[in-house]
């Protein structure tokens, strides 16, 4: 606790910080509002909200810079959640830090509801809408573009399933981000494993995947995506080469944190029961 | 080149094509230039990418690509986010003809014009497309722009009111309205004058925007003409003659005869525009006979 404590007061933007929340305490907060989120909403991509959670605590808990009250102030950093279905866990994340009222999390998935289940840009703090796989990068690569021709301050973070990198219009991005040599994006990949009908070396195997990016020019850097002081340490030193576009491949466990769910399938679509619901709060609130 | 000149939040991004055509832009504007290359799913996304952060992004292909080859990215990242991208389409129909139905941009409209937020605009003539070039620049949001190859006849001499979403009328007449979009423009004013030396008077319409559709202008013709001929280089299933279709038979009343000219549902062949529009009937001809059928006359050539 106390080296993420210090680690938060050495932030970017100490004004984007809520109070002394430690980064452990912040991402436990977002796990169980999503779990709550997701059990009452009986919808799915649980195990998908909970690897890309320390991912999120950390951008948001120092990296980022943003203001809740202004969502669209010019100079912001552009975060982008390529893999739109983990929503719940950015919803969570966004009410926490103010950006609208937790208790719009209730109605996540309603009729009716501000909350979709793919992140929507008319949600406050929510950068772009996304939802199909593949288009995250290339918005990202036009905002990047746009700042690094215009000398703006601010980072473009575009966090990816390895799943969605089946897509070709992935890497039609990374061809592009290599070629203009946009240090100011970093493309972050939650590297599970599994994806929607099997693990991700059975479907369509991505190895050698840290080559793959750096051969189109990427500086890339493979860390353990749930080891928060390793995920700021990478997040702090982007770029990690100078003209290069940052990749980091962020090794996660599908179902981070509950045990029943972790490296399991199933948990892509199924959403907890009230038992299963109650037995994972209980595990993730005694997580310290 | 003017319009970037004027406004610096207009660039241009292509997907490595416009030989002969970008480069002196490129030269020109190098910081509001992209080559996203042949890549139109991230030139689409990055055009929406730019506009996001304040730009007003043309994308530029040809034929089909700049469309139906990154639709999902059309829909999503530029209509659903109200973009500032203006698809730019070189040889919307059958201007590539001897280079086949891959490049036969012959269902674009349909598919762009069943998208939400967008703009769908076809000129007719040099005039009208630098006019909604300027147009499509004032009026925020995503837009098509489908133009031909270039090189089009000039149909207008003088001065052009052209407003988006508002046809223009070139000539007027109360026996038939010629509704033309796009690069059928010109043969259906020539049309019109061969009408008229048969007496048949015929009011030319310019629909150069096919979304939003310039409801009044139909409406009017259903009540002061006898028949209405929608006449489009695209495929008669969703285009400009669908668009039509959909205002007559949802309006009470309206009991003019009407007929849709254009491409059928089918591949087309290969050949030059002119020997291809002439064997689907879009021709000066072609329409004189549909005018007259419709109208239930003979020709006197016939």
């Amino acid at each position: 606790m106390q080296s993420s404590k210090h680690l938060l007061t050495a932030a970017r933007a100490p004004e984007t910080i809520s109070g002394d929340r430690d980064l452990a305490g912040f991402a436990r907060t977002i796990r169980i509002a999503t779990a709550r989120m997701i059990h009452r909403a009986k919808s799915s991509h649980i195990g998908s909200c909970f690897s890309t959670v320390d991912l999120l605590a950390v951008l948001y808990g120092g990296i980022l810079r943003f203001d809740p009250l202004r969502p669209t102030w010019p100079e912001r950093d552009r975060f982008i959640l390529s893999k739109g279905h983990a929503c719940a866990a950015l919803y969570a994340v966004l009410a926490e830090q103010g950006f609208f009222p937790k208790s719009w999390l209730d109605t996540f998935y309603q009729d009716g509801s501000a909350l979709g289940g793919h992140a929507m840009h008319s949600v406050p703090g929510v950068e772009v809408s996304t939802g199909s796989l593949g288009h995250g990068l290339s918005l990202g690569c036009g905002m990047a573009l746009t700042g690094k021709r215009e000398a703006r301050p601010f980072h473009v973070f575009t966090l990816l399933s390895d799943g969605e990198c089946d897509e070709g219009s992935v890497w039609e991005a990374v061809l592009f981000a290599g070629h203009h040599q946009l240090e100011n994006l970093v493309a972050i990949v939650d590297y599970n494993k599994i994806q929607s009908l099997g693990g991700v070396d059975d479907v369509l195997d991505l190895h050698p995947f840290a080559e793959k990016w750096s051969a189109c020019r990427w500086a890339v850097r493979e860390i353990d995506g749930h080891n928060l002081q390793e995920i700021e340490c990478a997040l702090r030193q982007v770029p990690f080469e100078r003209n290069r576009p940052s990749c980091i491949i962020a090794r996660t466990v599908k179902g981070k944190g509950v045990s029943f769910m972790e490296n399991e399938l199933l948990w892509h679509y199924r959403s907890p029961n009230d038992e299963e619901f109650k037995a994972s709060i209980a595990e993730l609130s005694s997580a310290s | 080149m003017v319009l970037a000149e004027e406004d610096k939040r207009v660039c241009l991004v292509t997907g490595d094509l416009g030989f002969g055509v970008v480069e002196p832009f490129a030269a020109k504007f190098p910081g509001q230039f992209v080559n996203a290359g042949v890549a139109e799913q991230n030139m689409t996304g990055i055009a929406a990418g730019m506009a996001l952060c304040g730009k007003v992004v043309f994308t530029y292909s040809i034929a089909n690509f700049p469309t139906l080859r990154c639709l999902e990215q059309i829909r999503n990242d530029c209509c659903y986010h109200n973009a500032n991208v203006k698809i730019v389409s070189v040889g919307g129909g059958l201007a590539y003809g001897a280079l086949g139905a891959s490049h036969h941009a012959t269902e674009d409209i349909a598919v762009m014009r069943a998208l939400p937020e967008i703009t769908v605009v076809a000129p007719g003539d040099p005039i009208e497309a630098e006019m909604a070039t300027r147009a499509l620049v004032a009026r925020a949001g995503p837009a098509y722009l489908r133009l031909g190859r270039s090189g089009e006849p000039l149909v207008y001499s003088g001065d052009v009111n052209f407003q988006i979403g508002k046809a223009i009328r070139i000539t007027d007449g109360d026996d038939v309205t010629l509704i033309a979009t796009g690069t059928m423009l010109h043969a259906t004013t020539q049309a019109a004058t061969q009408l008229a030396r048969e007496g048949i008077a015929a009011r030319v319409l310019s629909m150069h925007t096919i979304k939003p559709l310039d409801v009044d202008a139909v409406f009017e013709a259903a009540r002061g003409t006898r028949a209405i001929i929608t006449v489009e280089e695209h495929s008669i299933i969703g285009g400009l003659g669908s668009a039509v279709a959909e205002v007559l038979a949802e309006s009470a009343g309206c009991h003019v005869r009407f007929k849709r000219m254009g491409l059928p549902s089918a591949f087309t062949a290969v050949g030059s525009r002119e020997f291809l529009t002439k064997s689907y009937s879009l021709s000066v001809e072609g329409i004189v006979e549909s005018a007259m059928q419709v109208l239930e006359l003979a020709s006197s050539r016939a």
